[in-house]
């Protein structure tokens, strides 16, 4: 079975972020960057589709050359090769000219599978995979916690609100975006990260996929959130501080 | 310019979201000009609990094949109606985990993308999302020619309370009857499920103490207990906490968990992404311990103390047992 995962690299969880002079995006100077949390969940059930049947476990990422480091840590990790879709302006485009680049790089490559993250911790739009199901004519299944191989295809648990969940059979090949927290995600070892080193990395640029940028939405200007409500912060040492919320709670929330 | 209001099913009823999907579609134009949309194998009493709305027009999308939902199915089907019915300026959807799997598609096939998760309508076509797991607002504007897609976040519009107007005729209602064929619909769901019992009822429960990332470790959750118990409290946790096995599915609040409204809720460690805020912000009263005081946990909480939980919860432990 041959898996493509597409992963994309995001701030990482502690960076403080600032929002940058041109108001649209944030500072990315000494910005400390990471895999996408669910990208890193699709990751690793692709590994584990790959030691339980055998096949071969592709990433494909776009952004200028900072994210090398991600495919890098996927390859340690034990993908088997990479392809950089490298660009500059991945800011620049929406969901669809974002999908619009995968779909190029994957097509060729013809997957049974194609796995992603459910969303990107920066961006959250949540539809990157559904797009780039559409453009390659792939049924897709969302917010799916486990994939299991099947004599017709594949058999995948999706998660539903409210603590229910669903699970839905398809054809090969599919595409499946993962929701975080239905497999253990595994540490690079020393090996992996030695031998990720001569593993085959090939680098495609945006004009060489013959995708251009035009979007048809654009993110305008980033800002601070507006209070939803005026928070009162207790102040002092952790006792005075404890001990005014108390206070507050019995007699102005009344709630204790 | 007309607007498609897409309306979801909840337990036989249109859902409370879709209704505050609906004040949304009004913002954006009038009632006249809201052709809301039903789909399914039968939808009379859906259709009919919607004309009773201020909308234009109710239509039935209805077939056999989209009984139970499928991406194909609603992507080909919905697809099928906004082509039949002219230019359409606006296609309006509650932002659910269905909407979530088949809008991004449906926007794609009509050369357009969706606009999720939306937070507010600044005028135009210019719409407020979040971004950073809600640290910051964007700002997103649509350019095209052709219908602009949105989807709208739980929480971000106030449903009307009574605009059902008692004495206006409920509006017509047509039936819409897609093209579609077994073999376009490529995947086979089952139904829904439960993984086990549930042994506890957070939906009802009149304070809740909740635990996020901040915590680090299994080993820390005692501190957390001791605090919940002090305040006769159930616990409950964010996804990662639960995600890492630590506390059982069923205490976890949020988009994904549970809906809760207790009278008080404690969030310790909890930074406040999107995902968790829609889950706990119609609680009565709101306290966020957290370290970083840019946390969007403080933007909806009542209390804050910005702090090291290691240091503030002991103390607020031995505050809440010296008030009894």
């Amino acid at each position: 079975m041959k898996i493509i995962v597409a992963i994309k690299q995001v701030p990482s969880r502690d960076a403080q972020v600032r929002i940058a002079p041109s108001g649209n995006w944030i500072d990315e100077t000494d910005l400390e960057w990471a895999m996408n949390e669910p990208d890193a969940h699709a990751l690793e059930e692709a590994l584990q589709l790959k030691e339980k049947h055998d096949g071969e476990v592709v990433v494909v990422s776009a952004g200028p050359e900072r994210v090398a480091a991600t495919i890098r840590e996927a390859l340690a990790k034990g993908a088997d090769g990479a392809i950089h879709i490298l660009c500059d302006d991945l800011g620049a485009r929406d969901a669809l000219g974002v999908a619009k680049l995968l779909a190029a790089a994957i097509q060729p490559e013809d997957p049974d599978l194609v796995l992603t993250g459910l969303q990107s911790e920066d961006l959250g739009l949540g539809q990157t995979g559904v797009i780039l199901a559409e453009l390659l004519g792939l049924p897709h299944a969302t917010l799916i916690l486990h994939v299991e191989k099947i004599e017709t295809g594949i058999k995948v648990k999706r998660e539903l609100e409210e603590g229910w969940f669903q699970s839905i059979e398809m054809p090969l090949p599919a595409l499946v975006t993962m929701q975080s927290g239905g497999n253990k995600l595994r540490y690079s070892t020393l090996m992996g990260i030695k031998r990720a080193k001569t593993k085959d990395l090939r680098t495609v640029t945006a004009v060489e996929l013959g995708v251009d940028a035009a979007p048809v939405v654009t993110l305008e200007q980033i800002s601070a959130p507006k209070k939803q409500k005026s928070t009162q912060i207790l102040t002092g040492s952790p006792k005075e501080a404890a001990t005014a919320l108390v206070e507050k709670l019995k007699t102005e929330a009344r709630v204790l | 310019m007309s607007l498609f209001l897409v309306l979801e099913e909840s337990g036989g009823k249109i859902s409370r979201l879709s209704w505050e999907t609906l004040a949304a579609a009004q913002r954006l134009t009038s009632a006249e000009e809201i052709v809301a949309v039903v789909v399914g194998a039968d939808t009379a009493a859906l259709a009919a609990e919607a004309a009773a709305k201020p909308v234009g027009k109710v239509v039935r999308v209805e077939h056999p094949l989209l009984e139970r939902y499928t991406a194909d199915g609603y992507c080909a089907a919905l697809h099928q109606l906004i082509k039949s019915r002219g230019p359409a300026q606006w296609v309006v959807f509650p932002h659910t985990y269905q909407v979530r799997d088949y809008a991004p598609a449906l926007a794609c096939r009509m050369g357009q993308v969706l606009i999720g998760d939306v937070t507010g309508i600044e005028g135009g076509a210019v719409f407020t999302r979040q971004l950073l797991q809600g640290r910051l607002n964007g700002s997103v504007r649509h350019h095209e020619n052709g219908p602009c897609l949105v989807s709208v976040q739980a929480g971000a519009f106030r449903a009307g309370e009574d605009d059902a107007h008692a004495n206006a005729e409920p509006a017509p209602i047509e039936v819409f009857t897609p093209t579609l064929d077994p073999a376009q619909i490529r995947t086979r769901p089952s139904d829904p499920y439960r993984e086990s019992a549930q042994t506890v009822d957070l939906g009802s429960a009149q304070r809740i103490v909740s635990v996020g990332r901040g915590i680090k470790g299994q080993e820390n959750l005692p501190l957390i207990e001791a605090l919940a118990q002090a305040l006769d409290a159930e616990l409950a946790a964010s996804r990662p906490i639960c995600d890492s096995g630590w506390l059982p599915l069923e205490r976890q609040v949020g988009s994904s968990g549970h809906t809760v409204a207790p009278r008080l809720y404690l969030a310790i460690g909890i930074s406040g992404a999107i995902q968790h805020l829609v889950g706990m912000k119609g609680s009565e009263c709101i306290v966020a311990i957290n370290k970083d005081p840019d946390a969007p946990i403080f933007e909806v909480a009542d209390y804050g103390i910005v702090g090291d939980l290691f240091e503030v919860v002991p103390a607020l432990t031995e505050a809440v047992k010296m008030a009894k």
